[in-house]
């Protein structure tokens, strides 16, 4: 997927001032963490099997060459095959080869990420193949040729006004005078549009959410059904997926899935939890008669060993989105790549750059929530710092915010001074405005200044209170 | 082998600053895997009788929004069917799975439920199955794909039902596992191991819930009391033993 992470200022701007936008992130802001917490409430264990988490994944990263090896030759046993993928167009070649040697010109999909990640869809449309997205999210942001916002909901963005309008605009048979006004029409609308599709499908694509080393299977998690529909149908299933998905056992995999959905969207289980091993066994009424393993590293192998290696351990819940106030206003799309939020904010860039990405790990406010709920705990502040550094190191942010930044750290290694100017600013901004106790406009603050007031200082600085309570002294 | 495959490889290797393992790192790992060791597992199934570990796999699939009827022997099964698809204004025309333990229960009693054992093909409304575990933790059924259990029935048609034997609820997703491995014994796995825990649903447009987005609108579950453990519990005068 093309990225336009470059321009994550104008386009969090932009989200800013979006009224569908705001209005449908409004009711994500709010459902998502309340149902997160309150499953997390009802789950004793919960904060313990984040630690068993973390642990799992940790384990499984430092001996990756193995477990990968070990899932590959369990999935030839059991009939299919791995193509692995060192980048996106070594991913896609390999789909193209198995979809063009089945004949195939029609691809259902269920939502993946690494498919995103890869542009798959635009390369089967360039080769004559149809993709059809089959959440129905995806679905949605297809027909209007958009990239998801979310990751767990690609269409969070949209409210159900500018769904309909779409429906009405690309569903061409359907009666122009139906009634399409509540999401339960919209469902109802989609369900039937897609399951002839379903139906026809020559290939079915799908991601994975782990990848189980042992019995070489790979597990989808979802609500709608569309991923097992998408995965039994056709002739062929292909799984698109990535090295850092492996973990060793079934046992390994079901700690996980108890943190997946309640870390998601609150729920307990989601609907199916769906365990594929190789193809249509010898007697079986259904299922493909192909298994293939697109296996994608894409930049992450380079990632273990470094300062990010962590940020492997994630599993796509998208609880740092769903907690992040910057993404609760910009929205997904402000980030410019697949990946939003914290966790894009550190992924993008280890796999498209920082040159490329350099605002994400900006757009923070350091607040840690996403921390405080990842259920692998990814420690995300602290690997955005690390891409900060790298970009002041590597000189890529823009000279007027580098300088500043060395005047202001030459001051702070200078405590004497620093605590006199501290002083003598605000008792200055404390005098200027006593009247109003608040400032409309300051200099070298316009990016404050520009939405809101700035309130007044009191008139001493904190450290010269202290000092002088310290010295026995009281009030102000 | 592939170059791809070796790049990557020889990437993660070199990224962990070490060669390959060698073989006394292999085996150990080996043996974790084969150890199948459980991780945590959370105490709200496991620490119950019998008795309230069936409640709590009915109470959790109902939460999800799964309907549940219960009834004492495999010969009620039938009219416990015929009854939900009067109420649900549902066709009495099934396809059900050609599973070998479904043939205990007597369906010609009820001459009116027409039954196609099969697959489900696309103009199939109603599915009925068994299911290989039921799991009380979050109230999930688990169903595994063979040439008696076809999964497409658990996915095409718009109402599932399912007929769950009371000594097929366990505790844990680890417990429904371990019932797999011995029934698999040396031979590989299923093609699909499907967790199922209440009907399709979405909240993909403004984060309303919907149910049957694409799988079925409807799970219903008819659960059968009479088995091996619930007679022993009747035995035991409901005393609530430790199961």
């Amino acid at each position: 997927m093309l990225a336009t992470s470059r321009n994550f200022e104008a386009a969090a701007q932009a989200g800013l001032a979006n009224q569908n936008l705001q209005r449908a992130l409004g009711l994500a802001r709010t459902g998502f963490p309340l149902r997160r917490r309150l499953a997390v409430e009802r789950l004793p264990e919960f904060e313990a099997l984040r630690e068993t988490g973390r642990s799992i994944k940790d384990h499984t990263l430092r001996h990756l060459d193995f477990y990968l090896e070990m899932y590959e030759s369990q999935v030839v046993a059991s009939g299919g095959k791995v193509h692995w993928a060192r980048t996106s167009e070594e991913a896609c070649a390999a789909v193209l080869q198995i979809c063009r040697s089945a004949g195939a010109k029609l691809v259902t999909k269920g939502k993946s990420m690494v498919a995103e990640e890869v542009g798959l869809n635009d390369v089967l449309e360039a080769n004559d193949i149809t993709p059809v997205e089959t959440d129905l999210g995806e679905y949605i942001i297809q027909l209007r040729h958009e990239p998801p916002s979310h990751i767990i909901a690609p269409a969070i963005h949209l409210v159900k006004e500018q769904v309909a309008e779409t429906f009405r605009a690309e569903h061409h048979a359907l009666d122009p005078d139906r009634l399409l006004v509540e999401p339960r029409q919209m469902c109802d609308e989609a369900r039937s549009v897609l399951r002839p599709r379903f139906l026809a499908a020559d290939v079915g694509i799908t991601g994975a959410n782990f990848l189980v080393a042992e019995t070489g299977s790979s597990i989808i998690v979802t609500n709608e059904g569309n991923g097992d529909l998408t995965q039994t149908l056709p002739r062929i299933h292909i799984v698109m997926t990535s090295i850092e998905k492996l973990v060793p056992t079934f046992e390994d995999a079901a700690t996980l899935l108890r943190l997946l959905a309640r870390s998601a969207t609150g729920q307990e289980f989601s609907s199916y939890t769906t365990i594929s091993t190789g193809p249509r066994r010898a007697g079986d009424l259904d299922g493909p008669e192909q298994y293939h393993v697109i296996l994608l590293d894409n930049g992450r192998s380079a990632m273990i060993g470094t300062e990010f290696q962590d940020m492997l351990r994630c599993i796509r819940c998208s609880a740092c989105m769903n907690h992040c106030p910057v993404y609760a206003a910009a929205g997904g799309h402000a980030y410019g790549w697949v990946y939003p939020g914290p966790m894009g904010a550190v992924l993008t860039p280890s796999l498209i750059g920082i040159e490329e990405a350099g605002h994400l790990p900006n757009a923070s406010t350091f607040c840690g929530r996403c921390e405080s709920v990842c259920p692998v705990k990814i420690p995300l502040p602290k690997m955005m710092r690390h891409w900060r550094e790298r970009e002041y190191s590597k000189k890529l942010s823009p000279p007027a915010y580098r300088s500043g930044l060395a005047a202001w750290a030459w001051v702070a290694r200078r405590p004497a001074l620093y605590h006199a100017l501290a002083e003598i600013a605000s008792r200055a901004l404390g005098w200027a405005g006593r009247g109003r106790g608040r400032f409309r406009t300051l200099p070298l603050a316009a990016g404050w200044t520009g939405v809101r007031d700035m309130p007044a200082p009191e008139g001493r600085s904190f450290h010269s209170l202290w000092a002088h309570r310290q010295k026995g002294g009281t009030g102000r | 082998m592939s170059q791809a495959r070796e790049g990557i490889l020889a990437t993660i290797r070199n990224s962990l600053g070490r060669g390959r393992l060698n073989p006394n790192g292999e085996a150990e790992l080996r043996a974790r895997v084969a150890a199948h060791r459980r991780n945590l597992v959370p105490a709200r199934a496991t620490a119950l009788s019998e008795r309230k570990r069936v409640e709590l796999f009915v109470a959790m699939a109902e939460e999800v929004q799964a309907t549940v009827t219960r009834v004492c022997f495999p010969a009620a099964v039938p009219e416990a069917i015929a009854r939900y698809l009067a109420a649900e204004n549902l066709p009495a025309e099934l396809v059900m799975a050609p599973d070998p333990s479904l043939d205990e229960i007597p369906w010609n009693t009820w001459p009116l439920l027409q039954i196609r054992r099969g697959r489900a093909e696309a103009e199939d409304r109603v599915s009925v199955t068994a299911c290989h575990a039921a799991i009380a933790e979050t109230g999930t059924l688990m169903l595994i794909s063979g040439a008696h259990t076809p999964t497409t029935l658990n996915f095409l048609p718009e109402t599932h039902i399912a007929v769950v034997r009371r000594d097929q609820v366990v505790a844990t997703y680890e417990d429904g596992w371990d019932r797999l491995r011995v029934a698999a014994k040396s031979e590989a796995l299923p093609r699909a191991v499907n967790f199922i825990t209440g009907p399709s649903r979405t909240a993909d447009i403004e984060q309303h819930i919907e149910l049957g987005a694409h799988g079925p609108r409807r799970l219903h579950i008819v659960l059968v009391e009479d088995s091996q453990a619930a007679r022993s519990e009747a035995n035991e005068g409901h005393s609530g033993s430790a199961g």
